[in-house]
């Protein structure tokens, strides 16, 4: 939400006539009387430029005094940087029986579901539209997919067949929400919304390593999307590191490009599936790919053009060396995405948790009408077709709810129903 | 220039690069792409979001990585989507990975203050 500030004194005409034209426009503004305190003058001051009140900013934009403010409004530029809290003040607020945050294979399924059994369902995308198959490449575990079967194109088909029952489909990126009333409320980037239940299927994103040197170079040969930034590997040489399914699959896609891949592994074997392990190891034998068992990246190496090498180190206390590379690809696992739900949902080691068990209800979380589905959820399993799975769970978990509250609210209607 | 409206993403390359970013003091912000990365096409919408609603005062361009090399070399640009706001023909912010459309406006809004 953007936030309006302005310097006024007492018995300052031009600061009442400012305030009144934002009042006017129906924007909440933080007030901040400088008229006996010398040092939020002299702030004013410092921020303004000026020593005359009132001085306005929004979101930290100095706008200026009056005559600046009934300038921008004059020219229409004014409601454009108000927008964001004129859309606060609940006119733009969007109502649904039941929000899906997420639009991966939780999500999507979860939509479709929902929308077969009638309740309208919104999907909020997130920021990552169509999930983590959408940085992948062949999806051969999905049942009944093609042969080649793409990650984006199968979210592309996952999307459509939402949209094909009438799923609302929203892109936005929700910052914050607020489990604690009801109707829920999630403010997003591009607007409010409110829903009588909620599926959170939000899905994990990669996880990095933590080195200051690896956020430094970010971007600049740190990657952790192979099938996104491969191609500027063309003929050079570089590291993935993990020794999972992601792993093996990022160093099988790089293998084709760059003229060596490096896995560094911090254990001596891996997790990936035996058939990703073998593909990988007839690599190793064609000589495309080296694995460096037990070790650890220290350090990522650089200068101004970029990541040069990578330093690691046997585990335990196993001697240093450098690699030469161009490029580090992180591939170490996702951490869920729950940051938004921090105090309001249970979790374990990040997770939601869920009710489970057998008398149904097993994606509820803590709160009934909020239902979790997919990685969000799941710290064993991850995979598209458990996350799918668990979704048309939610989804069906939600219908049973919302049934009931209708039935709640208004029990005469369904009596004349029957 | 000031009578186009620039309403969309203009398509660039390597050719016409650096006449687009010399824009004078209009921002431009460049997306650097390509159709075989998911995450591009997911920030796509809010660029062309951004490109209406900033109408003359921002040129939104977008250069092809794949077609055109010799750009995203010069930029040091290893990973995409990559945003680069220009200014009077300098880069003024780089912004690396999928952002929410907040941030690209706030980065905009920085250089329109």
């Amino acid at each position: 939400m953007s936030t309006i500030a302005i310097y006024t004194k007492d018995y300052c005409g031009y600061c009442a006539r400012a305030k009144a034209l934002l009042t006017a426009k129906g924007v909440d503004f933080n007030e901040i009387d400088v008229t006996n305190d010398r040092a939020l003058e002299a702030e004013m001051i410092e921020r303004s430029n000026r020593r005359t009140v009132p001085q306005v900013f929004i979101d930290d934009r100095h706008i200026g005094g009056f005559d600046d403010l009934a300038a921008l409004d004059a020219s229409g530029e004014l409601d454009p940087l108000l927008s964001r809290n004129v859309q606060d003040t609940d006119t733009d607020v969007q109502h649904h029986r039941l929000v899906v945050l997420g639009s991966g294979p939780a999500g999507y399924t979860a939509a479709i579901y929902a929308a077969r059994a009638g309740l309208e369902p919104a999907v909020i995308s997130g920021l990552e539209v169509g999930g983590q198959l959408t940085t992948t490449t062949d999806v051969e575990n999905w049942p009944g997919g093609d042969v080649a079967l793409q990650g984006p194109d199968l979210m592309e088909r996952l999307r459509a067949h939402a949209e094909r029952f009438e799923a609302t489909l929203i892109q936005d990126h929700v910052l914050e929400v607020d489990l604690s009333n009801r109707p829920f409320r999630l403010d997003g980037d591009a607007g409010v919304y409110t829903a009588d239940s909620l599926i959170i299927a939000t899905g994990a994103s990669a996880k990095y390593l933590g080195l200051p040197s690896e956020e430094m170079f970010r971007g600049r040969g740190v990657s952790a999307c192979a099938t996104c930034d491969g191609f500027f590997y063309r003929g050079k040489p570089v590291v993935v590191v993990g020794g999972g399914n992601t792993a093996v699959e990022e160093a099988l896609y790089l293998a084709n490009l760059a003229s060596h891949v490096t896995l560094v592994h911090r254990r001596d074997s891996l997790r990936a599936e035996k058939i990703l392990q073998d593909r990988l190891f007839k690599k190793v034998e064609e000589g495309a790919v080296s694995i460096l068992w037990d070790h650890e990246v220290d350090e990522i190496l650089g200068d101004d053009t970029g990541v040069t090498g990578v330093r690691v180190h046997g585990v335990g206390s196993g001697p240093t060396s450098d690699l030469q590379v161009d490029g580090v690809f992180i591939a170490i696992g996702h951490a869920p995405n729950t940051a938004l739900f921090d105090g309001q949902l249970h979790m374990e080691g990040g997770y939601l948790r869920v009710r489970g068990g057998l008398t149904g209800n097993a994606t509820e979380t803590r709160l009934s009408g909020v239902f979790a589905a997919g990685d969000v959820a799941d710290p064993v399993y991850r995979q598209a077709v458990t996350s799918a799975a668990t979704g048309a769970m939610a989804a069906l978990d939600a219908e049973r709810y919302l049934g009931a509250l209708q039935q709640a609210v208004e029990p005469s209607s369904i009596k004349l129903a029957a | 220039m000031s009578t186009t409206t620039l309403e969309k993403p203009v398509h660039i390359t390597d050719a016409d690069f650096d006449e687009a970013i010399n824009a004078g003091d209009r921002p431009v912000l460049v997306d650097f792409w390509a159709d075989w990365c998911g995450p591009c096409h997911a920030i796509a919408p809010a660029l062309e979001e951004l490109a209406t609603e900033y109408g003359e005062k921002l040129t939104v361009a977008k250069l092809n990585v794949d077609e055109n090399p010799a750009k995203p070399a010069a930029f040091g640009i290893r990973s995409i989507p990559t945003l680069i706001l220009f200014r009077n023909g300098q880069p003024v912010q780089t912004l690396v990975g999928v952002q929410p459309k907040s941030a690209l406006k706030a980065a905009i809004d920085a250089q329109l203050s």
